[in-house]
């Protein structure tokens, strides 16, 4: 269970502790697509990937934007979490190790809650973000 | 190829869809959430939910119950090899328990290309409500289509 950080204790700049994911594996792409009940088979079926001019199947943006969400609970509890979202901004390919990281970027009120905002984003071995986002979570 | 304007507005058959804990599981599995709230209905309920909570993003995984699944697509008269998602958000007011029935509602409210027609952005939002018809999230997604004609002339 994960309890949330106080409000007039972060700050502007604060880093989430990085989470590094094991590498994406065809097996956990096939979860995936059964876990999400998204059945594009150009996640799955390698044919499929290369009739549509891709070398190999690739992950899914939402496997790699539920790490977002991993990464953002496991600093404060869900129920805290007010928003999330993201732009894909590479292909996450089979193998490549993805570091999910976030940053605090604002603090501020509204509607009577106090709210901190997040860069998060995934990035692959090579240094390439995969996912550039942003989450908005309440603290007390 | 070459996207129909006209098809921004268009409102999709709102559908119904139950939160099961079995979905919720492998949906776990495959993402490595390992945390009991997921799974156990006890340890959510002492963190302070009202029952097994669903993940963040197991929101876009209810929108695969839809019975016109892939409605967008069959609209677009695009073959799904040639999507990908180039934004996902999420909007959340409530979280969503095992033993709610979701009522979804997608929209489209904006279509347009870049790069010449080369590729083509679809825009979509989406509403949740509970059974009692209380508000649980918003969602708005863009899909990019790539134009297999591109190219060529």
């Amino acid at each position: 269970m994960t309890t949330a950080p106080k409000f007039a204790d972060v700050k502007v700049g604060d880093e989430l502790k990085p989470l590094v994911l094991p590498p994406i594996s065809r097996h956990q792409l096939a979860l995936y697509c059964g876990g999400s009940g998204d059945h594009n088979p150009i996640h799955v079926d390698i044919d499929f990937a290369k009739k549509f001019g891709f070398k190999d199947v690739f992950a899914h943006g939402m496997l790699s934007m539920a790490f977002l969400g991993r990464l953002v609970t496991s600093w404060v509890p869900q129920k805290q979490v007010r928003g999330l979202g993201t732009r894909f901004t590479s292909i996450t390919w089979v193998g490549d190790v993805i570091t999910v990281s976030g940053k605090v970027t604002g603090k501020r009120e509204k509607d009577g809650e106090r709210l901190v905002d997040l860069e998060v984003k995934c990035t692959n071995q090579n240094g390439q973000d995969t996912l550039q986002g942003s989450a908005t979570v309440a603290l007390n | 190829m070459e996207l129909d304007k006209k098809l921004i507005g268009h409102e999709f058959a709102p559908f119904t869809a139950a939160v099961e804990a079995g979905k919720i599981k492998l949906f776990c599995k495959a993402i490595g959430e390992e945390d009991p709230i997921y799974s156990d209905e006890v340890a959510a309920k002492a963190a302070g939910y009202r029952g097994i909570t669903a993940p963040l993003t197991f929101l876009r995984a209810l929108q695969a119950d839809d019975p016109n699944k892939g409605g967008l697509l069959r609209l677009l008269n695009v073959d799904i090899g040639l999507i990908l998602h180039g934004e996902q958000h999420f909007e959340y007011y409530a979280p969503v328990v095992v033993g709610d029935v979701v009522t979804c509602q997608e929209k489209v409210v904006d279509i347009y290309d870049k790069k010449g027609g080369a590729l083509w952005f679809v825009v979509q939002e989406m509403e949740m409500k509970d059974q009692a018809g209380k508000l649980l999230a918003k969602g708005r997604g863009v899909t990019v289509v790539r134009n297999p004609d591109a190219g060529k002339k």
